[in-house]
């Protein structure tokens, strides 16, 4: 034991650094300082925006976006991001609080994204996250659907689907299911 | 078997030096003293912890604590040997202590029963060497992050070796920490692979396996039908409305082979124990406890993987400390500051600081995002801080984290007032 303690005074002697002591208070914990700096490193764009309902609590916010061009553009999405302490090792949970049609978010609000679940990877940070997340808006992906319906009708007449995004936005039915209205 | 002989050998082997110990190493009574008068703490009191309370206790340890939340269920019975039938839905800390503590007379277990975050420093802080059987990696990161925080260069006893073990089917590991010093949890967290997850849209739309299925039913149809109801993985009625979900959607599909022991499986994500690995894996960890508490031998520098699925193999690496672990790489530096500066003051000073220099720095305590640069929004309601003075926003002591886009790595500060 006593060995221990001397090999920890040699590198410290080493880094010739002061070290920490005294009583402490609690830590800022590791998925706090991760977010911290994700944060900072965000690229957000004019089509992108944060909130932050309580400031102090960073793992918690929300993001919208506002496509400027695709199908989606004049819509306003809006989604919230719970990060918890297994943060990055666990992905943030996203859910978008609106009833949308599109093929990739789920009447719930789920989304298919796949670094948001099968592809997420402690190295990858929030902004691959909403990048990945503006892009479902660009390019809505027929082949991974998670709303099937709206799948199909973009699979089968892009047009049909195009008219139908509009309708949903403007808060309209589409096959009878009333969507909220999300224009700007 | 009377008291004094069960350690016997033990005390033989302690009493003279081998071909490994250190040349410095005085083997003999004071090397016993020490061992008997080690408090150890144990976390962790199911498959694992069984293993290492008993091997502990063989090992010459008298003074032993152990810590867990968990009520024993007939499904441990299996390999968690120190259960009985009759104590089903006991706390596992209170049985596994007393049990073993009737078994090897003369050793003192003490249970304490709930988490390991309901414990602070101090309590930590009276242990030689902690000891992990866990199951999760989210405790693992807490007493790793605890542990780091503890290490005080003011005091030698205020730096904890951490023995770490844990298994996964016939796969397992064992590693040594020495906190601050060594590669810690966070260092070596990329090294645990994910756990595999199915795309959420082949689940949602065409389950080709029984466990998409009980998959839909667990985290969609819930979510659809019970949205009200949280789910609790131990609740028999939720279960088998998982099952019978999705049962009736593999029937849809017809796929076969959904089960309730699968869906038992799937929902709580578990992978069988077995009761081999856990013990492999628990003889590392209690005999390198065995090594440090007495010095008697070298100890495991510093990961041991232990793989069984295909014959034995094992192999020991040294896992590197890295750099900018959020951990362990940099320890809180003391920075002794006025009270009365404003928090844009601050940020100046830190600017000036020879080993910082951090020009575009956002911090936040444990409780206070104090400033953060971006996104805009935030910055806009942390801004305000920036007039504030220093007593207005941290505690005397108080741990700021410092991020800054110029460096790789993060900063913390402890806040000493003048």
């Amino acid at each position: 034991m006593l060995k221990i303690w001397s090999m920890k005074q040699q590198q410290q002697q080493a880094e010739n650094a002061e070290g920490a002591a005294g009583k402490k208070k609690k830590k800022v914990t590791a998925a706090q300082l991760r977010v911290q700096r994700d944060l900072q490193e965000l690229t957000l764009g004019n089509t992108m925006k944060m909130e932050f309902p309580n400031p102090d609590d960073i793992l918690n916010f929300t993001l919208t976006i506002d496509p400027d061009e695709g199908m989606y553009k004049g819509g306003s999405f809006n989604f919230t991001f719970a990060v918890n302490q297994n943060f990055p090792h666990d992905p943030p949970k996203v859910k978008c609080t609106q009833k949308i049609y599109h093929p990739n978010i789920d009447l719930e609000g789920n989304v298919c994204l796949n670094i948001l679940r099968e592809d997420w990877k402690p190295v990858l940070n929030l902004n691959a996250v909403i990048v990945g997340m503006q892009f479902l808006f660009l390019e809505p992906n027929a082949s991974d659907p998670l709303n099937k319906d709206a799948a199909e009708d973009l699979r089968q007449n892009r047009d049909l689907f195009k008219r139908n995004v509009r309708t949903s936005m403007g808060g309209g039915n589409v096959r009878s299911i009333h969507f909220d209205k999300v224009l700007r | 078997m009377a008291a004094g002989d069960r350690w016997k050998y033990l005390y033989k082997a302690l009493s003279k030096s081998g071909p490994f110990s250190d040349p410095d190493w005085v083997p003999g009574e004071e090397t016993i003293k020490s061992l008997e008068e080690s408090k150890i703490l144990v976390i962790g009191a199911g498959g694992l912890g069984c293993e290492i309370l008993k091997n502990l206790a063989l090992s010459g340890f008298k003074d032993i604590h152990v810590i867990d939340m968990d009520t024993i269920d007939i499904s441990n019975l299996n390999r968690q040997f120190l259960f009985r039938h009759s104590d089903i839905g006991k706390p596992k800390a209170e049985v596994a202590a007393a049990f073993v503590e009737k078994r090897v007379k003369g050793v003192k277990i003490t249970p304490f029963v709930g988490k390991i975050q309901d414990k602070d420093e101090d309590y930590y802080l009276q242990f030689k060497i902690v000891v992990c059987g866990l199951d999760s990696i989210e405790a693992r990161r807490w007493i790793n992050s605890t542990l780091v925080g503890m290490v005080d260069m003011d005091n030698p006893e205020s730096l904890k070796p951490l023995i770490d073990g844990g298994t996964e089917g016939f796969k397992g590991q064992a590693r040594v920490i020495l906190p601050s010093l060594t590669s810690c949890i966070e260092c070596q967290l990329d090294m645990h692979a994910p756990r595999p997850a199915v795309p959420l849209c082949t689940i949602a739309t065409i389950p080709r396996q029984p466990q998409h299925c009980i998959e839909w039913a667990h985290q969609i149809a819930w979510q659809d039908k019970r949205k009200d109801d949280s789910f609790d993985s131990d609740d028999m009625e939720h279960i088998g409305w998982v099952y019978n979900t999705a049962l009736e959607r593999a029937n849809e599909f017809n796929i076969s082979g959904v089960t309730f022991q699968m869906t038992q499986g799937v929902v709580k994500n578990i992978i069988p124990a077995i009761a081999s690995t856990n013990a492999v894996i628990a003889a590392a960890t209690t005999s390198e406890a065995l090594k440090i508490a007495t010095s008697c031998n070298p100890f495991l520098e510093n990961y041991m993987m232990y793989a069984g699925e295909e014959g034995v193999y094992t192999y020991t690496f040294e896992a590197e400390k890295k750099t900018d672990c959020p951990v362990c790489g940099s320890l809180a530096r003391k920075i002794t500051v006025n009270p009365d500066v404003t928090l844009e003051e601050f940020i100046e000073i830190l600017g000036e600081q020879p080993e910082a220099q951090l020009k575009k720095p956002s911090l936040r305590t444990e409780e206070t995002t104090l400033y953060q640069r971006f996104p805009p929004q935030l910055e806009e309601q942390t801004k305000s801080n920036l007039k504030l003075k220093l007593r207005d926003l941290v505690a005397d002591g108080q741990e700021v984290a410092v991020s800054d886009p110029a460096y790789t790595i993060d900063f913390r500060f402890q806040l000493i007032f003048t």
